[in-house]
């Protein structure tokens, strides 16, 4: 409106007009909503991005191998994790012959994680108390990382503190994995499967 | 009976302390955001139960893609610096100040030697656009250890070093034990695995552990 006003011709009959007097308030409305709206953006990235992590120690190399070992076959459960997310198991460390190798997978129910339960029952019973399960954990070089942490986390969900990630695995394991692939035979052990 | 005149109160409130708090959280939760860093491979890390949180600082970080491909990268630019100094003098790899610089702004990194001063000639915010092949592993060739080295010798044996490995899903495991091995080889035997949380399931030995200390309310739910 004062626009209109400057446009009149005989300008200087207006000299003496006041110029409107503007309130210093100004309307915050649409600052704040960037504020908030940033808030939340940045309330939400922060949360989201807080990555965990698992610990993993590995086992010193002994250059004395009668210093390793001493895992009774009794309370040793051999894991060796294959391709495309299959695992296979047997009881023992592998020093006896007469193994027997199962085959299972990562299943919340009827999966590696009843078998470890129930070894450590038995290991338990058998041996009065006295003695811990130990796993032995093989992973296959063309295993998928991701099933090498679910093993290791599955030691953890079932309390496991003792297990240890072996690199070597023998012929005599891959013969019988060949043999559990061919003739799969259901664990004996395992009651209500 | 006389009208009672209530006053007309003014329907605008004043905001100023509002805004004054919204633009204080608006400020922390800026400083304290750390942006998903950029990485030169995209990694789908694994799930655990873990809920331990990556260490904040001193954190030697090795990426693994689902091929294979290897990068690394430390958190302390200086000490950044300070590695690819060396390496430009002991590998004579001919590097200027700006391009040494360049590394220590940069992210992980997944080249050979001989590549380095290809890669670091890209600016550091287009650097993931370059084809890196990732760091040799092969026990012929394994430079990821001359990296492990070098990174502990510029760190002088710092204790509080923190060694992160951060594989994808469908990394194959020869690739990660590869890893393992040359760590093992350098007497890092306390490591960290980058995972994802997930729930643990019910009726675990952890799972009772977590109810036990969870306290009363925790197990109220569960009948």
């Amino acid at each position: 409106m004062a626009d209109v006003e400057m446009k009149e011709p005989g300008g200087g009959r207006h000299q003496g007009t006041k110029s409107k007097k503007l309130s210093t308030r100004i309307d915050m409305t649409p600052m704040v909503d960037v504020a908030f709206l940033l808030i939340t953006f940045f309330m939400l990235t922060t949360t989201l991005q807080k990555p965990k992590t698992m610990n993993l120690y590995l086992p010193e190399d002994v250059k004395n191998p009668e210093e390793q070992n001493k895992v009774k076959e009794s309370q040793a459960l051999t894991i060796i994790l294959g391709k495309d997310h299959q695992v296979y198991y047997y009881y023992g460390t592998g020093q006896e012959p007469n193994e027997r190798m199962y085959k299972t997978t990562f299943a919340n129910k009827g999966g590696i994680r009843d078998v470890i339960i129930n070894k450590w029952d038995n290991v338990i019973k058998n041996s009065g108390g006295r003695d811990s399960l130990v796993a032995i954990i093989k992973p296959m070089n063309d295993a998928d990382y991701e099933d090498v942490v679910n093993i290791l986390d599955e030691m953890n969900i079932n309390g496991v503190q003792k297990y240890a990630l072996v690199d070597s695995i023998y012929d005599f394991e891959k013969n019988l994995m060949k043999e559990a692939d061919d003739h799969p035979v259901a664990d004996p052990t395992l009651n209500g499967q | 009976m006389p009208k009672v005149k209530l006053p007309r109160k003014s329907t605008a409130i004043d905001m100023t302390p509002m805004v004054d708090v919204a633009f204080l959280l608006l400020t922390f939760f800026m400083l304290t955001t750390k942006f998903k860093p950029n990485d030169p491979v995209t990694v789908v890390t694994p799930s655990s139960i873990s809920t331990k949180l990556l260490p904040e600082s001193n954190i030697v970080m090795i990426l693994i893609g689902k091929d294979g491909r290897v990068f690394f990268d430390l958190d302390n630019k200086f000490k950044k610096q300070q590695l690819m100094s060396d390496f430009n003098s002991q590998y004579h790899l001919g590097l200027t100040k700006d391009q040494i610089n360049s590394y220590a702004i940069g992210g992980p990194v997944g080249v050979p030697f001989k590549m380095l001063p290809q890669l670091l000639n890209v600016p550091a915010d287009q650097r993931n656009a370059f084809p890196q092949p990732g760091i040799p592993i092969d026990s012929a060739n394994n430079e990821l250890d001359q990296w492990i080295k070098y990174t502990l010798n510029v760190n002088n044996g710092n204790p509080d070093l923190q060694f992160v490995i951060k594989a994808d899903d469908n990394t194959k495991y020869e690739v990660v034990k590869q890893v393992l091995k040359t760590l093992k080889a350098n007497h890092l035997n306390k490591l960290h695995l980058v995972t994802n949380l997930k729930p643990i399931p019910p009726g675990t030995a952890a799972w009772r552990e977590q109810q036990a200390a969870g306290g009363a309310n925790a197990s109220k739910k569960q009948p």
